[in-house]
């Protein structure tokens, strides 16, 4: 059974289509890679899924449950945690403190308070951001905000984590860490869906990648099937310069 | 049974027509220049007044009045825009403490127009006879002033939607509804636009006030309802819909009109259960986006 | 500062306080009546302040409805106290407020915030409007009579009614929903995504807000011996609150405390010489506040306070 599955989902806004009709699965430990040019309704699928948003058709499972109609906290204590496109950290609330609410909410039982903190720690090391515990989010760097949000949602003991255009503004260094830390995650047994423009990312870190456009799913394959082929080529002629390709 | 109807459908008519005015007012400096103007009711209470003091004092005709009102608090609107809530504007970190810096400031102002306006007239109720001719109609008398009130509210409103909708400073506050930076950058002034705006906003108030006096007592401290009933017909028509307060207001009035027939004095209660009807099945109202 | 850890800020202000609660529990033993009902307005209006602050100021959520809680405190007082003992008086306020709470959060607070302000604005109207009817038509009566009760009773009952109140801040900001309620103030989404039930927990934290302005007014009504609507539901009282904070800086343990002592004793002074000119003043102060103090007074020293303790950072 596919950890996450969507069947024929839909999304409008007023007359627009955002989404129409997607049909999608990720199978557990996979990283899953979803591109599609801009305005391809990737981030409104993943909203969809997070419940940021509700389907206007269709429907979409979490390990076999439904998890359509459910509000966000329902979903991130299901055990699917999330970042965002524009970085939503707590800013006033230091890095520590933003770690911290994850790992005291989030998935399972409640647990207790030293347990928490001692586990937003390790994931503010995780990330590589322990030196920058104690400082507030908003005079962070955006790419370590970005890894702070990471932080926070892993922290809510996820099974499945989407990430949303993580690697947006990095330079090639960045990214190259942000590459890593993916990695680390998937070795942790996370599953791990990934919108992301910079291709050699995806290439380099997905074992499957799904492609959007206009809303709808045009491709779907393993990255050398992507990479070769001609509608994705035609979507994407122009859009991104790529020596690795 | 038919004349009974009637007088009530044409009270409902007039408060709601006053309703209409003062919330398309509100939402004018709500949905345009988004200041939630707690104090609204407060320009109602001084436009009010100004008639009555005209009245008094100088035995100068409400109806005239209005044309002292309009301007006086349309002044009065502009400039508090000018220097308060431009100025808190720029020290406002985001829009949403925008919002509430503004609405807090209004809370304050509230406070600061009651009381000045208990100083200068007393804390008591006031009234004044004007114009007690009735009109004959289905063989039944009803109040002429009423009459009159009621039709000049909704000339008022008619003038504005007119110039909503045909005059240049209308396209450029219908521009800045929708969207202010956009507005901006096609070359709205909209430090202007909103100030004037605002401006209107009040003036709407102090010719609803003006119109009250001539047909209800007054007090200073009856803005507190005023502003309420247009705060909930601005849910009703929804919230930043200019003509969704129109409609609201007079829908209201409808219902406050009815509900007084029946039982008097639970008029703001039967606003209040529409409200929280409006917050259980459609927060967004009639015309809300 | 995370959960647990107390800093030395902390200390130092709990120190202060309790020399502060020693110094006034006493108060009935040394001071005059008069103090001893000043102190209780004090007291009251602190009550009051730090209510409101513990659910606005997390939240960013504006209340206007402070007065109508305290009201329906009040009234509760007025239609209970002849027939039950003063100590579930007490409770049964904060039970009435705690409910009308509780009611108004569940309708609002799952909405934007406007709705929520709009909504609380009017209710001390609405309850003003709606138990004078009740009174001209069910029962016949306008207004109660409360039994008296000493002086010194209201002071201490008021004084409890606050520790409690403090030490439930206290609580409350050291537990996970503290930093929760904190987190909902600065990004909802964010918040509710992390797995945080926000519409509850505001909810639930507007309640308690509720409780303790009910329980507040159950015990201020035996100060005024007959009650009518217009004397329990006072605007005023969903003023005071807000000009407080906005004075003295959102920070619950002190800021709502600072501006409450500062305006209940400035109000004593000026409403015996100017009745209207000190409401006016206060408007003046409101706006005057808004203006140049977006952190209230407290928000200033932090600043000078952070100045000094900058250094920390430069190395991170």
């Amino acid at each position: 059974m596919p950890m996450l599955e969507g069947r024929g989902v839909t999304r409008y806004f007023g007359g627009l289509a955002a989404v129409i009709n997607v049909d999608f699965q990720v199978e557990q430990g996979e990283v899953l890679g979803l591109i599609g040019p801009n305005g391809a309704g990737k981030t409104t699928l993943f909203n969809l899924i997070s419940a940021a948003l509700t389907p206007r058709a269709g429907s979409i499972t979490f390990k076999g449950r439904e998890i359509t109609n459910l509000k966000p906290y329902q979903i991130c204590r299901m055990g699917v945690a999330r970042t965002f496109q524009t970085v939503k950290v707590f800013s006033n609330m230091s890095a520590f403190n933003n770690v911290l609410l994850g790992a005291s909410f989030g998935r399972g039982n409640r647990i207790a308070s030293t347990d928490a903190a001692k586990e937003a720690g390790e994931l503010l090391e995780f990330v590589g951001l322990a030196q920058a515990e104690a400082i507030p989010a908003k005079d962070l760097t955006l790419a370590n905000q970005k890894r702070l949000e990471v932080a926070r949602a892993l922290a809510t003991r996820p099974e499945l984590l989407l990430l949303d255009e993580m690697m947006e503004g990095l330079n090639s260094t960045e990214v190259s860490r942000a590459m890593e830390l993916v990695k680390s995650i998937q070795r942790r047994g996370i599953t791990v869906i990934m919108i992301e423009h910079v291709m050699k990312a995806i290439m380099n870190v997905c074992g499957r990648i799904m492609v959007l456009h206009h809303g709808a799913k045009i491709a779907e394959g393993t990255p050398q099937e992507i990479s070769s082929d001609k509608t994705v080529i035609e979507v994407y002629f122009g859009e991104h310069v790529d020596a690795e390709n | 049974m038919v004349v009974t109807i009637l007088n009530v459908v044409i009270a409902g008519l007039l408060l709601g027509g006053i309703y209409a005015l003062t919330a398309v007012g509100l939402s004018l400096q709500y949905g345009v220049a988004r200041v939630l103007n707690i104090a609204h009711g407060e320009f109602i209470m001084l436009g009010a007044f100004i008639t009555w003091s005209a009245f008094t004092l100088l035995g100068i005709n409400p109806l005239v009045s209005l044309t002292i009102c309009g301007p006086v608090l349309f002044a009065v609107g502009f400039i508090l825009y000018r220097t308060l809530f431009t100025r808190l504007r720029i020290s406002s970190p985001t829009p949403g403490a925008f919002e509430g810096n503004s609405m807090l400031a209004c809370f304050g102002l509230l406070f600061i127009i009651q009381n000045v306006a208990i100083l200068i007239w007393g804390a008591d109720i006031k009234g004044y006879t004007y114009l007690t001719f009735s009109v004959d109609f289905w063989g039944a008398k009803f109040a002429g002033k009423r009459l009159l009130t009621l039709g000049f509210a909704l000339v008022i409103c008619l003038a504005f939607y007119l110039f909503l909708a045909r005059t240049r400073l209308g396209k450029a506050i219908r521009a800045a509804a929708q969207d202010p930076d956009t507005a901006g950058l096609m070359g709205v002034k909209i430090n202007q636009v909103l100030a004037i705006c605002f401006g209107f906003g009040a003036m709407m108030a102090g010719l609803g006030g003006a119109l009250i006096s001539m047909c209800y007592e007054i007090q200073p401290t009856m803005g507190l309802d005023y502003t309420m009933i247009a705060l909930i017909v601005m849910v009703l028509g929804g919230l930043g819909s200019i003509p969704g307060s129109f409609i609201g207001g007079l829908i209201l009035g409808l219902v406050g009109s009815i509900v007084t027939y029946v039982q008097p004095g639970l008029s703001l209660v039967a606003y209040y259960v529409i409200f929280m009807l409006l917050l259980l099945a459609k927060p967004t109202g009639i015309l809300g986006k | 500062m995370g959960i647990g850890k107390a800093t030395s800020k902390d200390i130092l202000a709990m120190g202060l306080g309790l020399l502060i609660l020693a110094l006034s529990a006493a108060a009935p033993l040394y001071a005059s009546v008069y103090m001893v009902v000043m102190l209780t307005s004090v007291l009251m209006y602190v009550t009051i302040a730090v209510s409101w602050t513990l659910f606005s100021g997390p939240t960013g959520y504006i209340s206007l409805a402070s007065a109508a809680f305290f009201g329906a405190g009040i009234y509760t007082a007025a239609v209970s106290g002849n027939a039950l003992p003063l100590p579930l008086v007490i409770v049964l306020g904060g039970v009435v407020g705690f409910c009308l709470a509780i009611l108004v959060g569940a309708l609002t607070l799952r909405l934007r915030g406007i709705y929520f302000v709009m909504f609380t604005f009017g209710l001390v109207e609405l309850l003003l409007h709606f138990v004078m009817w009740w009174e001209v038509n069910i029962t016949g009566t306008t207004g109660r009579v409360v039994p008296p009760v000493a002086n010194t009773t209201v002071f201490y009952i008021m004084l409890m009614i606050l520790v409690v109140l403090l030490l439930t801040v206290v609580c409350l900001r050291r537990s996970r929903y503290g930093l929760a309620l904190q987190s909902i103030g600065e990004n909802e989404e964010a918040a509710s995504h992390s797995g945080v039930h926000v519409t509850a927990l505001k909810t639930i934290i507007y309640g308690v807000s509720g409780l303790f302005m009910g329980a507040a007014g159950a015990v201020m009504a035996a100060r005024w011996t007959y009650i009518d609507p217009t004397i329990a539901f006072n605007p005023l009282i969903s003023f005071m609150p807000v000009l407080m904070a906005i004075f003295g800086g959102l920070e619950p343990l002190y800021g709502p405390i600072i501006g409450a002592i500062i305006f209940t004793y400035l109000e004593q002074i000026l409403i015996t010489r100017f009745p209207y000119y000190y409401m006016l003043i206060f408007g003046i102060i409101m706006v005057v506040a808004i203006l140049y103090m977006p952190d209230g007074l407290v928000g200033l020293t932090e600043r000078l306070w952070k100045r000094i303790s900058e250094k920390r950072y430069a190395d991170a």
